[in-house]
């Protein structure tokens, strides 16, 4: 069993008494909603007559069903619309805040809620949405939950959890130049497969880690439950205290934050804690990642061969030959060279200011290839703002990109921005599963936002490292 | 609904169904299309509906779509089953197709935990043992199957096999305490003494 981890110390903090099924309840800090997975709860707790119990501590958005061309009202589609008008519904009766399109503030919920300052370390964060994992990033413990537990929250403020065991996870070294967070969480995926987490919380850290941006570290957390590992973090320091004080909560009171620093830092792991597993990746050793598969886990180094499903471990043959089929490539071939039709800059992995100002460093002066239809789409309304305000929405139009609103967009099929038949995308997103972007013949490679803007230039899967401008991050 | 406690789920009788493959996620189970929806009903047409049926909505080679397992309530997969989105949906929609248990080589956890929320016990074991109740159920799909939660053993046509079920999920469903809201409001109490302790925690006392 672990101790002295930022788990630990967090578990501890928030425990509020040990359940017959042997479960513990823990007290949530900070819950956040959207409209798919939440009126079903509202639902279920007017059947039981209950009250939002801390409406204050509730957060909502509205992400997954917004069209990112038109977000004027009534949207286009009405199943959407009902969906927002419920959100809405729900969200005024119980007095809970929402980040509305009219807002300003509007965005992917993992991407708003470290904006606004929401998100803080030594937090339990929840939310309906497996890529909670992301706030960990803040040194925040953070996990998605399932409907019938949105009502226990809103109900109680509280979830029923057991306890997992932790895994460090060190990543050496130094990333080259076109290498990111992303590369390096693709890399942990496949390392350890994405099953490999089941049961545990991933303690990211390291030299590369410790260098990342807060936007970077959150590209880690944020995929940490393709790894099936239900949450991830890193611990906090400096570089989380700079990047809160600059948000609207801590420069509104900038006091606040310092008398909230001592439990930051409390939360941190001791330097003698103890940990169920330790893995190491070298960071030197990373070249940008891509997908040859239909699973996170099925990745490799962009010059690196597709492997033979027979060369894999017995477990992981069948699904990698299916997935071959569907991808329609060959083992023993690298991944470029394969051509898509569509360049998806987007998602609650990679969408946020740095992201697009390394993919716009690769389009400047370039365009994207005839066949290619390519769309950025900015995690939030306020990183779109930051980012027309240096320029960024021009190189990405003047490029041939498609400049949308805030929203999930391409990342799954639940909103106007869909793949269509067998088309092929190179994807910021963070699962190629099949269907996953709103087509069942759809092909998704993952890869990073630099990786994508490459590809929708050359039209193909690249290696974005062959092309100047090159960003270390 | 009251807000009382759930029923006890210490057994689940019935017939099996097979669903082949290792990470098989939640955006399989249910796409995401079917979920612009505000509520959970109806939601059992569309399980699996992405492999079930083609583009032209031509019926396509499935167990869900087989004769022979209409009826089955226990389903029968392989390792990482519900991977990727924490969407409830999905298994809403399989208690909904009427799958009462699911046996598994391993179970992504929120997935679990989802189905625990619904009464639904995710028993493990191994691969070995997973692809023969496959075959038997293939070979005979009237096999009775009786998966009893409480004694972590599964009986097929009279023969058992152990199997291992969550130690908390085993009791939440053996005790019938599997309905969180309930036993959490009994400690409101704890509960603001918990949000008073944190620094962090800005509420009205």
């Amino acid at each position: 069993m672990s101790s002295g981890t930022l788990y630990d110390k967090v578990w501890e903090r928030h425990a509020v008494a040990e359940l017959p099924t042997g479960q513990t309840q823990l007290f949530v800090g900070l819950h956040l909603i959207h409209e798919v997975t939440s009126p079903q709860a509202f639902g279920m707790l007017g059947e039981r007559d209950l009250e939002v119990a801390y409406p204050e501590l509730t957060h909502a958005t509205v992400d997954h069903i917004v069209p990112t061309e038109d977000q004027s009202r009534p949207f286009v589609d009405e199943a959407a619309e009902e969906m927002m008008a419920a959100l809405e519904r729900n969200a005024e009766r119980a007095g809970i805040q929402l980040a509305d399109p009219t807002s300003g503030r509007q965005g992917i919920v993992h991407v708003i809620g470290p904006e606004e300052g929401l998100t803080q370390p030594g937090m339990t964060i929840v939310c309906g949405d497996s890529h909670t994992s992301t706030h960990g990033a803040f040194g925040a413990l953070a996990f998605g939950i399932g409907t019938s537990q949105i009502r226990d929250v809103l109900a109680t403020q509280c979830v029923a959890m057991e306890k997992q065991d932790v895994r460090r996870i060190t990543v050496t070294g130094e990333l080259e130049a076109g290498v990111e967070a992303k590369d390096v969480i693709l890399q942990i995926i496949r390392t350890l497969g994405t099953d490999g987490g089941v049961g545990y919380v991933y303690e990211y850290g390291g030299p590369v880690v410790d260098a990342l941006d807060m936007p970077g570290r959150m590209s880690i957390c944020n995929m940490t439950i393709e790894g099936g590992a239900r949450a991830g973090y890193v611990n906090p320091d400096e570089t989380t205290v700079d990047f809160l004080a600059e948000t609207d909560r801590f420069r509104e009171d900038p006091d606040r934050l310092e008398t909230l620093r001592p439990y930051w830092e409390s939360v941190r792991s001791d330097p003698n804690a103890s940990y169920d597993d330790v893995v190491e990746i070298d960071g030197d050793a990373l070249e940008p990642m891509v997908t040859w598969g239909t699973t996170p886990g099925q990745g490799v180094g962009i010059t690196e061969p597709i492997p033979d499903p027979d060369d894999l471990p017995a477990d992981k043959r069948e699904s990698a030959r299916d997935a071959q089929v569907h991808m329609r490539v060959e083992p023993g071939e690298t991944m470029e060279g394969y051509e898509i039709d569509v360049a998806f800059l987007g998602s609650c992995t990679n969408a946020r200011l740095p992201d697009l100002r390394r993919a716009a460093a690769i389009l400047e002066g370039r365009t994207v290839h005839p066949e290619v239809r390519a769309l950025a789409v900015p995690g939030s309304q306020r990183v779109k703002a930051a980012a027309e305000a240096e320029g960024l929405d021009e190189i990405f139009t003047a490029a041939g990109f498609e400049w949308r609103g805030a929203g999930c967009s391409m990342c799954l099929g639940m909103n106007p921005d869909q793949l269509e038949g067998d088309e092929a995308c190179a994807s910021s997103s963070n699962r190629n599963f099949v269907g996953r972007q709103g087509s069942k013949d759809g092909r998704t490679v993952l890869m990073n936002p630099q990786m994508v803007a490459a590809a929708a230039v050359r039209g193909h899967v690249t290696d974005v490292r062959t092309l100047s401008e090159v960003t270390t991050v | 609904m009251s807000d009382g406690p759930a029923e006890p789920v210490r057994e689940v009788r019935g017939t099996g169904i097979p669903v082949r493959g290792n990470d098989i996620d939640t955006d399989q189970i249910i796409p995401a299309r079917f979920m612009k929806v505000v509520t959970f009903d109806g939601l059992g047409e569309f399980a699996f509906f992405d492999q079930r049926f083609d583009e032209h909505d031509e019926q396509q080679d499935h167990p869900f779509n087989d004769e022979r397992f209409q009826g089955a309530n226990v389903l029968v997969v392989n390792a990482n089953f519900g991977c990727g989105s924490s969407r409830e949906h999905a298994p809403q929609a399989l208690q909904r197709w009427g799958i009462d248990a699911i046996i598994g080589e391993s179970f992504a956890s929120i997935f679990a935990g989802n189905c625990l929320a619904l009464g639904i016990p995710t028993v493990t074991t191994d691969e070995e043992t997973v692809t023969e109740l496959q075959d038997r159920i293939e070979a005979r799909p009237d096999a009775e199957i009786a998966v009893d939660v409480e004694n972590e053993i599964i009986t097929v046509d009279g023969e058992t096999i152990t199997v291992t079920v969550d130690d908390a999920q085993r009791r939440a469903l053996v005790e019938g305490v599997w309905d969180t809201t309930a036993l959490m409001r009994a400690n409101t109490d704890a509960v603001r003494d918990v949000a008073a302790n944190l620094p962090y925690v800005e509420v009205d006392p």
